[in-house]
Order: structure tokens, then sequence, then C-alpha cells
């Protein structure tokens, strides 16, 4: 028999989460120019409507506005999936995140995860290796150099670092015996956050996620001075939008992350003994989880606009030399760890 | 000789470990960049806000009128030949009876055209002027679509008769001439 409340819930709070996740990407544009100026003594757009907040509609209208070009030489139908491919990944591994504590109403449970697989992580590594292939297709299918090049930047630094990045994961998978994300989630109830027990594993999954999202200081993929945008250089109109949209909602999505696995999700120290009603509870988790996640969204911007670019031999050399070593020993020490001590 | 404190021996040194970690250094720049936040934004809003201007400063031209509201300028030419990039053209007219209200001397510019284009704003031919007709002012030039709209003519440069439309220029004038 299928159970048509669940199938109901899961649309609404897809839908919401697809909105949500939009309206951040657009509005993490705007936040990036702002917190852009802000560091470098300036105001920002602040034009369009009052403090400039309809900026992001103004962008996303242009980009609908613009001429969409398909390059004479470029693959068609490949060309097109590129940008698909990319945007399609980014907002599929918000499924696995929990959002906040379950709604009650009545008997029934309202659960604010999409999805509560019990292989959570292998799935959000597995899709955000597809994103990959979102940003090789586009680039191999416009046929230029820039954009060859930029594909093959991207592709080579997201193999590189997708190995350090689950070696951490590893460690932290050690200490929850689990790889549900829920359950990951609630071993940190309290104030056990994992940051306090894998630091180094954090360092390395903070680098990771950089590097994964082409964030500066790892944003060689689209590098504007010397590959003119990378990868998307033949790209325009919404396609294009699609393609800087995907990056904010992954930085978004990694911002979640990074707050689920190592800072306790949607639980703050102190709020589980206030005894609050459920309903109110998880409204209050949600706010708890969103808090990390903008501070994590502005801590992206803020290293952006404070470091400037590796060169490519640096990047590599980090991720093999350094980061995967590190990565390796974090393992090691943590079984070690669990075996001996604990 | 060593001349001032500024100077830094430069030092071709490896780095030693902890600075190879880089995340002493890269913490140190996040300061920074952080700190940067709540500095005094050097921004100007433009047209809302403007940057304060000097008195002496050179911006658009204005053709003066005299207290009644009748034009200074007597198409003398001084002007056009003192400019040194030929921005300005002009043709003389006579004044004929029932004009006295219009113009102050006998003879008036029937057109006078100034390219701002070539124009390069170095205030001669307000120096040159005789007859305190011309002066440049405190205003900017605005920006246009078209070449051809930036050649100014009287419509643009006379000033208005009414108080409110006079453009001030006293700023401009020299101490010796307030006191004549």
């Amino acid at each position: 028999m299928i159970d048509w409340w669940l199938i109901l819930d899961k649309v609404i709070l897809i839908v919401v989460i697809f909105v949500v996740s939009l309206a951040i990407a657009a509005y993490s544009t705007y936040g990036e120019r702002k917190i852009a100026a802000v560091i470098q003594d300036r105001i920002g757009p602040d034009r369009a409507g009052p403090w400039g907040i309809l900026q992001p509609l103004a962008d996303g209208g242009k980009f609908f506005l613009k001429e969409d070009i398909t390059p004479k030489d470029a693959d068609k139908f490949l060309f097109i999936l590129g940008p698909s491919l990319f945007i399609l990944t980014a907002l599929m591994t918000s499924a696995i995140i929990p959002w906040g504590k379950s709604f009650y109403f009545g008997d029934h449970e309202f659960s604010l995860q999409v999805a509560n697989l019990n292989v959570g992580i292998l799935y959000l590594l597995a899709v955000v290796s597809i994103g990959g292939y979102g940003i090789m297709i586009g680039g191999w299918a416009s046929n230029n150099k820039f954009a060859l090049l930029g594909a093959l930047r991207a592709s080579s630094q997201m193999i590189s670092y997708e190995v350090p990045m689950g070696m951490a994961i590893i460690s932290i998978i050690l200490m929850s015996n689990s790889l549900n994300l829920r359950e990951i989630v609630d071993m940190q109830q309290g104030f056990h956050w994992n940051v306090f027990y894998q630091p180094l594993g954090f360092l390395i999954f903070l680098i990771c996620a950089f590097a994964e999202c082409n964030r500066a200081p790892f944003d060689l993929p689209e590098s504007e001075s010397e590959l003119i945008g990378g990868y998307h250089t033949e790209y325009s109109s919404m396609k294009l939008g699609f393609f800087l949209f995907a990056e904010y909602i992954n930085m978004f999505i990694s911002s979640a992350i990074i707050s689920c696995l190592f800072f306790g999700g949607y639980h703050f120290p102190g709020l589980d003994s206030l005894n609050m009603s459920p309903n109110i509870a998880a409204i209050v988790s949600i706010c708890v989880l969103f808090g990390k996640i903008f501070f994590f969204i502005f801590f992206f911007m803020w290293v952006r606009w404070t470091l400037p670019r590796f060169r490519y031999d640096q990047l590599m050399r980090l991720g093999w030399k350094v980061l995967i070593p590190l990565s390796i020993f974090n393992v090691l020490a943590t079984g070690a760890w669990l075996t001996f001590v604990k | 000789m060593q001349l001032t404190n500024r100077s830094k021996v430069a030092s071709v040194k490896t780095l030693n470990w902890v600075e190879q970690l880089y995340l002493p250094a890269i913490i140190k720049g996040m300061i920074i960049t952080f700190s940067h936040i709540f500095r005094k934004k050097a921004t100007v809003r433009y047209p809302e806000q403007k940057r304060p201007i000097a008195n002496i400063y050179r911006g658009l031209h204005v053709l003066k009128r005299d207290e009644e509201g009748r034009e200074n300028c007597t198409a003398c030419g001084l002007c056009a030949v003192a400019c040194p990039a030929e921005a300005i053209t002009m043709e003389a007219a006579e004044r004929k009876k029932g004009e006295e209200h219009l113009y102050r001397e006998e003879k008036y510019a029937a057109m006078y055209e100034i390219n701002m284009l070539r124009c390069i704003f170095c205030g001669l031919c307000e120096e040159a002027c005789p007859k305190d007709a011309i002066y440049l002012t405190d205003r900017i030039l605005p920006s246009n679509y078209a070449r051809n709209r930036f050649i100014y003519g009287k419509d643009l440069l006379v000033e208005g008769t009414t108080p409110e439309t006079r453009i001030d220029i006293s700023g401009r004038k020299k101490d010796y001439e307030m006191n004549v």
C-alpha cells in the first residue's frame, strides 16, 4: 500500500528546499558582493531597492534576457547537458541533509529530511562526483581552449581533493559508527561537536570543501584573469546562470554539510534542556542549523576576499603531498584511539 | 647613504616549518580583512552625495548676465583666441533698438558654442574675458550618448535671469576683482 502521507510530506519538503536553495543561492551573490565591498572599504550594490536587496532579482532577470549563444562548433546536446547536470547534482545533494528536528501534527511525524538514507554520506560523495561531469562536459562541449583548460583543471582538482575529503569523512564515520547523516548529527548532541574531537579532520574537510566548490583560493578552473572564466567561457544567458547558480548552491550545501558533520547540525548546547514543545523545538533547530550555515557561507566569502589564488602545481602539491598523508594519518590516529584508548 | 628609515632589508631566507603551514599567516590575513569591515567606507554615493569641490575648480562654463539680467558677452572673440584647444566659436551681431534689456553693450554674441569634447577646462577663456562674461563653475559636465550633444550653445551656457537660475561664481572671482 502506498503511504500517501509520506509522499505528500516529501513533495512539500522537496519544493520548500528547492525554493530555499535557489533563494539562498541568489542572495549569496548579493552577500558575496556586499562582503567583497565592505572588506575592500566600499559599500557594494545599493541601488536596486533599499540597500540593494533587489539586486539578485535584477541579475537573474538580466540572465534571462541575455542572448543565448551556442558556439558554431560546439556539441549542441552536451553544451546543454553540462550546466543542467551541474545544477541538478548541486540540488540533489540537499536531499540527505537533516534540516531540523521533526514536526508533529497529532500522531503524524513530519520529518525535515527528504531521504534518511543509511548510506547518506556515500550518496553525498557519489552525487558530488557526478557534479564534476557537469563541468567537464560543459568545458569539453564548448570547443574552446580556455574552456577545455578550465574543465581539465576542475576535473583533476576535484579528483585530487575528493580523496582527502573522503578520508576526513572516514574518521567521522569511525567515531559515529554510522553512515547515516541524522545519526551523525544526533551523536553530537550537547556540546560533543566533532570539531573538538577531529580538528585535523575538520581542517582537511574544510580545505577540500573549498576545492570542491571551486572557491578561492582554489578557483583555478574559472580564474577570470587567466582563463576568462574557464569552463564557462563560451556560455551565456541562463546556461551561464546555471553554472554560477550551481556554484552558490554547492557552497550552501557544503556549509550545511560542514555544520552537520562537525558542528552538531541542528543541535546547540543547552537547547535540549529547555523542554520546548516538539514543534517549537523543530523551528528553533532549523534556525540553529541555518545560523551555522550562514556563518560558513560568510566564512567562504571571507576567505575568498582574503587569499590569493593558488598556482596549479601548488594546488596539486597541497592535495597529494600534504592533505592525503595528513588525512591517512588522521584515520589511523582515530582508529588507534578508538581501539586502544576508548 | 641611508636617506629614510622606511627602507627594509630584503630577505630570501627559507620558511621555517611553522611558516610553511601557512595557517598563522592565513589567520592573520583574515583578521586584517575582517577589521576592514568596520572601517569607514571610501565610497561617495555620487548623485546624492558630492565630494567637496575647491573654489578654484574648473568645471562647466557659464555665460554671465549683469544685475539687470543683460548678457555681458560682447562677442569680442578674445576667449576664442585664448583658447588653446580651439573649442570656442562665436558669431557677433549688433544690438537692435528695443533689445537694450537683453544685451549690455551694442554688440553681442548671436551664436556662441563651446565644443566640450575639445575643451580642456584650462580656464584661459575666463582669464582672457574683459567683460566678466565667461566663467568656469563647480558644475560637472554631464555625460551624453551623442558626440554632437557635447557642442554647447547659448541655450546651455547662458545663465537664467531669475535668482534661482543664476549661477554663483563668487568663489572663482579673485580678490582684486571682488573689490572693484
